[in-house]
């Protein structure tokens, strides 16, 4: 498969690195001479000086038979404009953002690239998942909807305790879908569902209303 | 009209004193409150320091109830990204933005956004001059 990496940077050498052991063919565009030397010292000759955003040089490189494009630079508008450009111009079927601001992912999935990634979000994620004291984990994003699938745990000696689901103050926008409690089977929750500490409620919510629900579940 | 311009270049600075001379209402915005110099000293618009791709900053510089948008910084790039920022997110009616590479100014008239590059421009008008001569 042919692969063009935009940004010759840490992000663009080992990832050019991983792929080309995975026998694709790779091709790297860097404007800085030093890191296209870099490539050239230890890949072989994968690494070509220009601008990743110019239709010509996209061009030479036959950006056209690309089957997956990667934009790994440290702006986010050069990779959003390098994406957009092999996708409206070059046609490739797959184009790939990296993300500086994690706020951007839903423009750039707005604007038409294909997939963005977010070392700061994928950071995050693991925090929340490794340190079980939090109370709000992120599932699963629903970009369209910007909506988000998350779980929560009742803590112990919160108000949520031993309420009824009826009793909570939920966001509007917020569906309670699913409960987990040890040693039982995973049921849907009812208006007179008692909580326990401990229980674990799977829910669709919005970025909006998350701390509403953090507060509901955690606060005392 | 509300307007609002990033980028308080030469270009962006004398744009705004004409619209505000015509009675518009104007925002500037630029990553450097040394830019905001160019203004005219009469000047009584809105002054915001910020980046325009950042979707906050836009935001608080009013993008929700602006009549246009233009983008006239030095980055190409930026200049694309806060113009679709503002065309497609925020739906202003009236988005204009700078690309100085013709090629890539192409590109994005063919998906709709509205783009001038002065390099084309100045260059037929330079032509235009020396065939007048």
């Amino acid at each position: 498969m042919y692969i063009v990496i935009v940004g010759g940077g840490s992000v663009g050498y080992y990832l050019a690195r991983a792929l080309l052991g995975e026998g694709h063919e790779v091709l790297v565009m860097d404007k800085d001479p030093l890191k296209c030397e870099r490539f050239k010292d230890e890949l072989g000759s994968v690494c070509i000086r220009g601008d990743g955003c110019e239709v010509t040089t996209l061009a030479e490189v036959g950006t056209s038979r690309a089957e997956v494009f990667i934009a790994t630079t440290d702006q986010d508008e050069d990779n959003l404009v390098a994406c957009q450009v092999a996708k409206y111009k070059f046609e490739v079927p797959r184009t790939i953002a990296r993300l500086n601001n994690p706020k951007n992912a839903h423009i750039f999935t707005k604007l038409g690239v294909d997939c963005t990634i977010s070392v700061i979000d994928l950071i995050l994620r693991h925090i929340e998942e490794e340190i079980p004291a939090h109370p709000l984990v992120h599932l699963a994003t629903v970009e369209e909807e910007k909506a988000e699938i998350v779980e929560v745990e009742v803590g112990e000696g919160t108000r949520a305790a031993g309420k009824k689901v009826k009793d909570l103050s939920i966001p509007p926008d917020t569906t309670l879908a699913l409960l987990i409690r040890y040693g039982e089977k995973p049921q849907t929750l009812k208006a007179d569902t008692v909580l326990q500490a401990n229980d674990r409620i799977i829910a669709v919510t919005s970025v909006d209303s998350e701390q509403a629900l953090r507060d509901e579940f955690a606060g005392s | 009209m509300k307007v609002i311009i990033m980028g308080c270049g030469r270009v962006g600075a004398q744009l705004a004193a004409m619209l505000e001379a015509e009675e518009h209402k104007i925002t500037v915005l630029d990553i450097d409150a040394n830019s905001f110099r160019r203004l005219p000293h009469n000047f009584e618009g809105t002054a915001l320091v910020g980046d325009g791709t950042d979707a906050d900053t836009l935001k608080k510089a009013g993008i929700e109830e602006a009549d246009a948008f233009v983008a006239v910084t030095q980055g190409d790039n930026r200049n694309v990204m806060a113009a679709q920022i503002a065309k497609v997110i925020y739906k202003v009616p009236r988005v204009v933005c700078r690309i100085y590479d013709p090629l890539r100014k192409d590109v994005y008239e063919t998906v709709g956004l509205e783009a001038i590059s002065p390099t084309t421009v100045f260059a037929q008008l330079l032509r235009e001059k020396l065939m007048s001569l």
